[in-house]
């Protein structure tokens, strides 16, 4: 991590809220962008838990981590409390690493 | 409605717990990693950019995939704009706010006043909780490590209860399927941080109008 990425990343997310909330305001996307940019959040992030639950560096690897999730699947399916879900998961994998 | 805020504002403040010690064993100094969640204060993004660092990265990959997720905040802006009112000055501070867990707080209350309060009660609580977490976190960092207690998994098990609400609507399902399985594809095919750019493109579901595509 460097101090220029730091800054970096605190002046590209904060021009976005600032774009979002102060420069467009009111106004409306073409529906089509607006459709689109609605499904971020979900792509990205399941791509991120993917890349952290079955990737070390470029290597697919299945371990405890997996174990772990897969938790944290069902304790999110049975709508636990995000805090929850985040003890139960991590909780697991150390248990699975504990006896493995 | 006030407890809601400062129940979920101490829970993510654990989330900030788990990325200062994240953010410490990537490789960055505790005030670096205190200077990102100041600065930054948006989670996924900063989560993102300390795992690309830390599996060893480019400059340019760690900050597309962040920047990638910090453009849903843009979204929400545009949502929150309506609600929102006062000087440029108090908008701009209520733009570093603008982030999932007070946009998802002020939208669920039931009229314009409540939104507002719940909005900036929120922010404030998160703001402070997820800085002091961050601190925490990244003191102990260095003391701990991170896979004895599972704490490499707090990350996406915690995305996973976010994602969760998510995934109601057909098309989110898709997109998210997709992004994964691009992902998974992407991993040892492309350097590291790729991956998370290339699962953007699932978001061209959104393309078709809703009614075209079956659910």
């Amino acid at each position: 991590m460097t101090w220029t990425l730091v800054f970096v990343l605190a002046a590209g997310a904060y021009a976005f809220k600032v774009t979002g909330l102060v420069i467009l305001g009111g106004r409306t996307l073409p529906p089509v962008v607006d459709r689109c940019l609605a499904l971020i959040p979900a792509a990205v992030i399941t791509a991120l838990v993917m890349k952290d639950t079955f990737s070390t560096g470029r290597d697919l690897v299945l371990d405890a981590r997996a174990i772990g999730i897969a938790v944290a699947v069902v304790a999110a399916w049975r709508r636990v409390p995000l805090i929850a879900v985040i003890v139960l998961g991590a909780a697991a994998t150390a248990l699975v690493r504990l006896i493995s | 409605m006030m407890v809601a805020c400062l129940t979920l504002s101490a829970a993510v403040g654990v989330f900030g717990v788990s990325f200062g010690v994240a953010s410490v064993s990537a490789g960055s100094s505790v005030l670096q990693t205190c200077a990102i969640s100041l600065l930054v204060f948006t989670g996924a993004s900063q989560f993102s950019a300390v795992s690309v660092i830390g599996s060893g990265g480019s400059f340019g990959s760690a900050l597309g995939g962040a920047m990638l997720l910090a453009a849903r905040n843009g979204v929400y802006g545009l949502a929150m704009s309506r609600r929102i009112e006062g000087s440029l000055g108090l908008r701009m501070l209520a733009a570093q706010m603008t982030i999932d867990e007070t946009t998802a707080m002020s939208v669920a209350q039931p009229d314009p006043r409540a939104q507002r309060i719940a909005f900036w009660f929120t922010g404030v609580a998160l703001y402070f909780f997820w800085n002091l977490g961050t601190l925490i976190g990244a003191l102990a960092g260095n003391a701990l490590d991170p896979t004895t207690y599972g704490l490499d998994v707090a990350f996406p098990a915690g995305f996973v209860a976010m994602l969760w609400p998510l995934l109601t609507d057909a098309r989110a399902r898709l997109a998210a399927l997709l992004g994964g399985a691009v992902c998974v594809v992407a991993i040892p095919i492309t350097p590291v941080g790729v991956p998370i750019l290339l699962s953007a493109l699932a978001v061209l579901v959104g393309v078709r109008r809703p009614r075209e595509v079956a659910s």
